[in-house]
């Protein structure tokens, strides 16, 4: 997607252009690309020669068959005063067009088969089977993506960014142009190390989604309940962005994917920091707060993870998802409040939150809901009662 | 049989039932049915147009200006249902209705009765249908395709679509039914199975896809309910079941499904050609031996709507190689017509334009198609625009373009009438120019990156939307224009009267009966030599 500059030169844009004799202004295409990208794995290399491969095979079968009828219309129309002739069948011709698509389609066959035994069976140039350098999970919630690197105990949310967030709801009066990177950009990009493999696990905890990143040559679904499994290796250094493939809901057109592809050596460092970010989270889950500390965080965490549904103002947008504003669960014993949070009910839109997002943010965003709007239950949840629940 | 004199006298006594309940609501006349289809399925057209219409709007810029996300997801959802049952099936069975009896020389359908039953189900399927949109959490929004997991979060508009897909299925079994054994008992003496005209051939194969596959469809859907509302877990990983069943189930009922809304418009263009290059149909068995290529092959390639599922290796490469036989047989189809046309002394009146823009769209249609059969490619095309472009083209410059021009070509023959020539090549023109600017960009878009099903998009991809959108409110007001054709040659303005022979070409039982065409045709058997046979040619 984001390299459409290196197509804007491209012959073959100009080819297709003219092929199709579509009249436009050159300048009205600045921006966009026409044509699938080369990529930056493998694969999406593979795949576009496939496309381009089949796209010409048809083309040119395109050309001859219209021509011949084109040329037809005009050779063998009444009123040149022609007369129909009145054969009916010709079992040489016949043989001839069934033959040849047989030929081509065995053409197309072989060069098909063997990239897909590598998508699926990885080997070497030896034909040993490759191995991975690092797994990481995904998986598909509405309307983000959660990130756990297997390998090095890391886990992160990775949600739309705020400024496009702001700028997609209705008569919100922002041009979509002037945000960077609209509906393309995320909180937390997954980070990844250059010229490895990585073998990427998907799943999704409600409905399906597909974790797309055209760059990469491949789209996989993640399904709830299981384990689908495929894996990259990304060749160029670069931020690479995509979207949830499969109709997921709502908001299934605001789950966009980031991912910096990083230096080995910026890949260690990025890590380190992780890892630094999450013994301060652990800080942050043994600490008493003060109830202004958690309404402000609270507000920030709702915000982000409670709002697609429930509403910045707490309205919901019911049937389909209660309002917070006003619910007998908020207004009602804390114990069960965290309960519904930390637990999710299952069948229903409504995550379970336990074990995706950290418990101080659980106790911040629970206590905000508890005191925000006309809500009057005044107390405050501390991430130890949270822990407690979580554990219990 | 031959009692060619006292014929035409038969026709006089038209007997037509008087009063509109008698008329409409309890006929068991193919015509009045067949034009009861026809006019419900104009409807839907509009309807499901409309609901176009709007998401084209919302397509039109960046940004969401009209409409929420839910709603655009309820478009979506409801547009192509209604599409698919609402208006292009009930066309074809329109068609059936009208054309099928008269072509073999029958008096009617085999089982009027049930006639009546099958089309007056669909008013109320579709009314249950609609009605969701009024309901509480609106219409059905999980896709046509109705996947679950998310399909279930939908509320109780799922047994309000549920219940309307067992009635439309009812209605499309019973048609089916129908359909065969007026083929199969009906025929004039002397129309051998291989003297029917194509027509003929594509519905009785089509028809027999109907009865295997609806019901797969029935079944997946109350699968879907039980687990809604009676605690089954089909497709519930978490009590045992599997979501991607569900994708199975559906395929296996949807990719025949795309099949019956293509094989009667083969049939209807395989009569156009003939007639306006003058010439026999060429390669008339192979046509028919290639239809039936097509509905076999029709069964074995379901998963290659499901490559990004995750599916085995051997599976991938099974349904990639079948997807790529389907070639084959359709190819066939596409070269005789072109022969069809070589050497003919052709003219090229309205229903001959829809037919040479169905080969040449179609086969575009069919070109992403092929694409799309490459597993590989398939990961970066699945589930974009691209797709959005490939099954319109099949679709709306196919199956639609094929309705239309079906249209045009007997409508002469169903009024009496002679539409006026110069408001249809206006029609034809215009909805061909813009349903080009409406979905050929769509290719781009999706090969650009721009999933499908989405409400809003990145700014990339905002300058072919917009072409996309323009062209999508172009090609709707044709449509508009198109019904006002309609309108005047139902009501003869600014018409001539048809003869009952009206194109020049024509070959086929329907034009040697008068127009319009009586009430009651062939009841006392009908005069069947092969000289009026479009596709017996004396080899
Ligand atoms: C993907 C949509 C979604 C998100 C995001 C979400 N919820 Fe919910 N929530 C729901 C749904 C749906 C229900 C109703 C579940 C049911 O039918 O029992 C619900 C119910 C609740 C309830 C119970 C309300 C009642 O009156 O029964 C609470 C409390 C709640 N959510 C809090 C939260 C909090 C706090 C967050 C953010 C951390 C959040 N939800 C995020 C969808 C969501
Ligand atoms: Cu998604």
């Amino acid at each position: 997607m984001n390299k459409q500059k290196s197509y804007s030169s491209s012959s073959l844009k100009k080819l297709l252009w003219v092929a199709l004799g579509v009249l436009v202004s050159g300048s009205a295409f600045a921006k966009s690309s026409l044509n699938m990208t080369q990529g930056v794995t493998e694969f999406s290399k593979i795949a576009y020669d496939l496309h381009m491969i089949v796209l010409w095979i048809c083309v040119v079968i395109g050309v001859l068959v219209f021509g011949a009828m084109i040329y037809s219309m005009f050779a063998h129309r009444k009123s040149k005063g022609v007369t129909a002739a009145q054969f009916s069948h010709s079992t040489t011709a016949e043989i001839i067009w069934t033959v040849i698509p047989i030929v081509i389609l065995i053409i197309i066959a072989f060069p098909s088969t063997t990239a897909l035994i590598k998508m699926e069976a990885p080997t070497d140039a030896d034909g040993k089977s490759i191995t991975m350098d690092m797994t990481i999970k995904v998986t598909g919630f509405q309307w983000k993506w959660k990130y756990d690197y297997l390998d090095e105990g890391i886990s992160f949310l990775s949600t739309l960014k705020s400024d496009s967030n702001i700028a997609r709801q209705i008569g919100s009066g922002i041009n979509p142009t002037t945000v960077e990177n609209y509906l393309l950009d995320v909180d937390h990009p997954l980070v990844i190390p250059v010229d490895t493999n990585i073998r990427i696990l998907l799943t999704a905890n409600d409905v399906i989604h597909s974790w797309w990143v055209p760059e990469f040559g491949w789209k996989r679904d993640a399904i709830p309940g299981f384990v689908n499994e495929a894996w990259t290796n990304v060749k160029k250094v670069g931020t690479y962005r995509g979207q949830c493939a499969e109709l997921c809901g709502k908001d299934h057109g605001f789950m966009p994917i980031v991912v910096n592809v990083v230096s080995k050596a910026d890949y260690a460092n990025w890590v380190k920091s992780q890892k630094g970010e999450q013994e301060v989270a652990e800080v942050k889950n043994n600490t008493q707060w003060s109830k202004a500390e958690l309404m402000s965080k609270g507000e920030e965490v709702y915000n982000s993870q409670c709002a697609t549904c429930h509403q910045a103002t707490g309205k919901g947008m019911p049937p389909a998802f209660p309002a917070l504003d006003g619910s007998a669960v908020v207004n009602g014993p804390l114990d069960e409040q965290i309960k519904t949070v930390v637990f999710g009910r299952a069948g229903t839109a409504m995550t379970a939150f336990g074990s995706i997002l950290s418990e101080s943010d659980i106790a911040a965003a629970i206590t905000y809901t508890r005191n925000a709007w006309g809500n009057t239950a005044k107390d405050a949840a501390q991430p130890k009662d949270v822990k407690k629940i979580k554990n219990s | 049989m031959s009692h060619a004199d006292t014929h035409s006298h038969d026709y006089d006594h038209d007997h037509k039932p008087k009063g509109f309940v008698k008329r409409w609501l309890m006929t068991t006349n193919h015509k009045d049915i067949g034009t009861l289809y026809l006019i419900f399925s104009l409807a839907m057209f509009i309807f499901g147009g409309a609901l176009a219409m709007i998401i084209r709007l919302e397509l039109f810029q960046p940004g969401l200006q009209f409409v929420q996300p839910d709603f655009f997801n309820q478009l979506t959802t409801m547009h192509a249902l209604i599409m698919v049952f609402g208006a292009v099936m009930p066309a074809f069975v329109g068609f059936a209705n009208w054309m099928i009896p008269i072509m073999i020389g029958a008096p009617d359908m085999a089982l009027p009765r049930m006639n009546n039953w099958s089309f007056w189900i669909l008013p109320f399927a579709f009314t249950m249908l609609a009605s969701t949109f009024l309901m509480d959490g609106g219409a059905p929004a999980a896709g046509w395709t109705l996947y679950p997991p998310l399909v279930l979060q939908g509320g109780h508009n799922l047994a309000f679509a549920v219940f309307a897909i067992h009635m439309l299925g009812i209605s499309s079994i019973m048609g089916a039914i129908n359909v065969i054994a007026t083929i199969m008992n009906m025929r004039a003496p002397n129309m051998g199975y291989l003297k029917m005209p194509l027509f003929v051939w594509t519905w009785l194969i089509t028809a027999f896809l109907l009865i295997a596959v609806m019901p797969v469809f029935a079944g997946a859907v109350t699968m879907l309910l039980t687990d809604h509302y009676f605690g089954t877990s089909f497709f519930d990983a978490a009590g045992g079941g599997d979501p991607v069943l569900f994708q199975h189930i559906f395929w296996f009922f949807g990719h025949p499904e795309v099949y019956i809304m293509i094989l009667p418009s083969f049939g209807i263009i395989s009569e156009i050609i003939p007639t306006f290059a003058r010439k026999p149909l060429f390669g008339y068995v192979s046509m028919v031996y290639a239809t039936a290529g097509i509905a076999f092959l029709s069964f074995i390639v379901w998963a290659h709507h499901m490559f990004s599922v995750g599916m085995p290796l051997g599976g991938e490469l099974f349904f990639m190689y079948a997807t790529f036989l389907i070639s084959i047989p359709t190819g066939v189809k596409v070269f005789n017509w072109v022969s069809t046309m070589w050497k003919g002394a052709m003219t090229f009146e309205t229903p001959m334009l829809f037919a040479i823009a169905f080969i040449i769209l179609f086969t575009i249609g069919g070109f992403s198609g092929l694409m799309l059969a490459i597993a590989p490619a398939d990961f970066q095309y699945h589930d974009t625009y691209f797709v959005v472009a490939h099954f319109h083209y099949v679709l709306v410059t196919g199956a639609v373009f094929a309705i239309v021009g079906g249209v045009y070509y007997w409508i002469p023959k169903w009024t009496g009438n002679m539409y006026s020539e110069r408001l249809g090549k206006i029609h034809f023109w215009w909805s061909t120019i813009s349903v080009n600017v409406l979905f050929f960009p769509q290719h781009f878009l999706g090969l650009a990156g721009m999933p499908r099903r989405i409400p809003d998009y990145s700014t990339q991809f905002a300058e072919f939307n917009m072409w996309s959108s323009i062209g999508g409110f172009a090609f709707g007001l044709a449509q508009i224009f198109f019904c006002i054709i309609v309108w005047r040659t139902i009501k003869g303005k600014g018409t001539t009267k048809a003869t009952s022979r009206v194109w020049e070409g024509a070959k086929g039982l329907e034009w040697f009966i008068p127009s319009p065409a009586p009430h009651h045709t062939f009841q006392d058997g009908a005069p069947v030599n092969d000289g009026h046979l479009a596709h017996v040619s004396s080899h």
